[in-house]
């Protein structure tokens, strides 16, 4: 089975300081690591590679860096990467992202499944995912939680959404976007590490995947950041103290205050 | 490109201060933007002599003003409206008076029932309606299908969804299809005095940075919408518009997608991204069995638990409950976290909050940092007693 992941590369916490006094946003260190969804999308990948055979080529737009990111994931024994990689994908929205990898797909052989994190923490986002499953033209499924491979050709696949477990049958080839409930990801084995540092990472630009310039990055996007703020400010809070009877009797005042019906509704 | 214009730049350097990707650096009093440069903007927004600026290729569109109205998805369930639905119609209300346009509800459900009346009632003027069994269970790949042939032929200036599972799965897919932008999970939308574009704002980096987004020259305008951020619509009682019935195609339901099975599971019953009040736990609570406590106090105030990602990952509480990067984003009205000493990947799944209550121990834990109130002391002191006086 040809098993396609796609991940991102992210910077290593999404803590943005702000300036008290401009009240703008703070450089911070360009520390790096990969989207923490993606590792049990890479889990999904792996695992399902390791019951039906076939490999598992990981993908990743960014900037030459982004290397790291997929050498990070060929170390827990992904079998090979591709970087997609030209200046001309900066500022790319969901969409030019999406035309980009699916532009990158279709140069690929046949592929039998695109399996994605459901978001990355940067963006939160979550949209590329399914944005790439229309441009291929392929069915999607988001928040998997399980995925049965069957004889038929045939994926069963569990997601979980905000009202329970649903239990889908979805054709080959399809995009799952996996959740955490998929299961902890694996650790890296000594050989996939060792291997990880020699294996070639092919790269492709803007023009090995066929597209144009104008096609990718932000000329290729279709929404535009007017403008980056810091989020209002919290106030201040306050701490209570003193004998715990006190402390619960403000809270229950305070509570009331913020209009929280404190008197037993059953 | 990120563009400098030379003889505008004063060298200050703010540039290179507020870029959080360390792309430019200060060479002889004049920035140098490098490989890292992600085109965010924050940099043309911070100079202060407007010598930064970002070229866009704008693409030459249709004509835009054949789009007109405001359009809401009317997601739906059991013959029951999604919550969300009345904040959307309330916020296209308000942004139908400013363009002088119509708000449409899209209906797709197995019967519509009193569901078309409580849209009518709420602000909708016209509501697109296909009623078949066939919708029940069926894939968001169909809905996207549905909406984007009838995007295609009726031309919405606005379509905005909750930024529900089904909202998040099934809007990427139709922006695509209908080959226009989309802005995920937005707490407010406006439109541009000077432009009279959507002003699509959102939070981004887990809620540190808010970033507001444009979508220039393609329609329908798209958004997501997180759910209990905006006000509801006023119900105006006997108020009516108009209905129009989709007619079926039944290619839209040959999606590669079947529907197996159901169940309601934890989920349901976690409820943590739907109420008003969430209660959550961290290894602070320092046992399963004391999560109980949580509940009853949950079940006595009327609101949910929560957990942090440590409760969850030792087996004390299931993962449906988990607040944080991983796990859910929740926003409240109150957040009381007990037993949470608050890492970043825990606040940015709560930091939207209205008010935080934060109960810990440890007076140095970073939750203090952002809560209104802070209760330094034991948990299993503060809750028991806390039950007793609401009882």
């Amino acid at each position: 089975m040809n098993i396609v992941l796609c991940i991102k590369q992210v910077p290593a916490t999404t803590k943005v300081d702000l300036d008290p006094e401009k009240g703008t946003l703070k450089r911070q260190g360009v520390e790096t690591a990969v989207n923490p969804h993606d590792l049990y999308a890479m889990e999904a990948a792996l695992s399902l590679r390791d019951k039906v055979g076939g490999k598992v080529t990981v993908i990743t737009m960014g900037p030459p860096q982004a290397e790291d990111a997929l050498r990070e994931i060929l170390a827990y024994g992904a079998d090979d990467a591709i970087l997609v990689t030209d200046r001309a994908f900066a500022g790319a929205d969901t969409w030019a992202t999406a035309v980009t990898l699916a532009a990158t797909i279709k140069k690929l052989p046949s592929v039998d499944i695109i399996i994605c994190g459901k978001q990355a923490i940067d963006g939160d986002t979550a949209q590329v995912g399914p944005e790439l499953a229309e441009l291929l033209n392929i069915p999607h499924v988001c928040y998997v939680s399980k995925i049965i491979f069957d004889t038929n050709k045939r994926f069963c696949i569990e997601r979980l959404t905000e009202f329970g477990h649903e239990t889908v049958d979805v054709i080959s080839p399809c995009l799952i976007t996996v959740s955490k409930e998929i299961g902890e990801y694996r650790v890296q084995s000594l050989r996939s590490k060792l291997g990880s540092k020699t294996i070639d990472i092919p790269q492709m630009n803007c023009s090995d995947i066929g597209l144009d310039a104008t096609q990718v990055g932000l000329d290729g996007s279709f929404t535009q950041v007017k403008k980056v703020f810091p989020p209002p400010k919290r106030d201040t809070g306050r701490m209570l103290s003193g004998r715990p009877e006190d402390i619960v009797d403000e809270l229950l005042k305070e509570l009331k205050i913020m209009g929280v019906s404190t008197s037993c509704s059953n | 490109m990120l563009k400098l214009i030379e003889e505008l730049c004063t060298g200050c350097g703010m540039c290179e201060d507020i870029c959080s990707f360390g792309a430019i650096t200060m060479d002889d009093g004049l920035p140098v933007i490098g490989d890292e440069c992600t085109l965010c903007g924050a940099c043309v927004d911070e100079c202060p002599v407007s010598a930064l600026e970002i070229e866009k290729l704008r693409h030459e569109k249709e004509d835009l003003s054949q789009f007109k109205g405001v359009w809401v998805f009317a997601e739906n369930r059991r013959g029951i409206l999604s919550p969300v639905v009345n904040e959307l119609l309330n916020s296209a209300r308000g942004l139908a008076k400013d363009t002088g346009a119509r708000v449409s509800a899209v209906l797709l459900c197995e019967k519509a029932e009193k569901m078309v009346e409580e849209l009518w009632e709420h602000g909708a003027d016209d509501i697109y309606l296909l009623e078949d069994k066939e919708l029940v269970n069926c894939s968001d790949v169909t809905i996207a299908r549905i909406i984007s042939d009838l995007a295609k032929d009726k031309k919405p200036e606005i379509f905005i969804a909750g930024a529900s599972s089904m909202g998040r799965s099934m809007m990427p897919r139709l922006a695509a299809r209908l080959k226009t932008g989309l802005t995920a999970d937005c707490t407010s939308l406006s439109i541009g005095v000077d432009d009279n574009h959507l002003y699509q704002t959102r939070p981004a980096f887990g809620g540190n940075i808010m970033a507001t987004i444009i979508c220039p020259d393609s329609r329908p305008q798209m958004a997501t919408v997180r759910p209990r951020v905006m006000q509801k619509a006023k119900r105006v009682a006997g108020r009516k518009g108009e209905l129009h019935t989709i007619e079926k195609k039944s290619i839209w339901f040959n999606s590669g997608i079947n529907f197996v099975s159901f169940l309601e599971s934890e989920m349901e019953k976690a409820r943590v991204g739907e109420v008003d009040i969430v209660i959550s736990g961290g290894r602070g609570m320092g046992s399963p069995d004391n999560f109980e406590l949580l509940y009853e106090l949950a079940d006595l105030l009327g609101g949910a638990v929560g957990a942090s990602r440590g409760a969850v990952d030792d087996g004390w509480i299931t993962y449906p409950h988990q607040v944080g990067q991983t796990g859910c984003t929740v926003a409240p009205k109150v957040y009381i976290a007990c037993g949470i000493s608050g890492a970043v990947q825990h606040l940015v799944g709560m930091q939207g909050s209205e008010t935080i209550i934060a109960i810990n121990c440890d007076e140095h834990a970073p939750i203090f940092n952002i809560a209104d109130i802070g209760i330094v002391g034991n948990c299993m002191e503060i809750i028991p007693l806390l039950i007793n006086q609401l009882k």
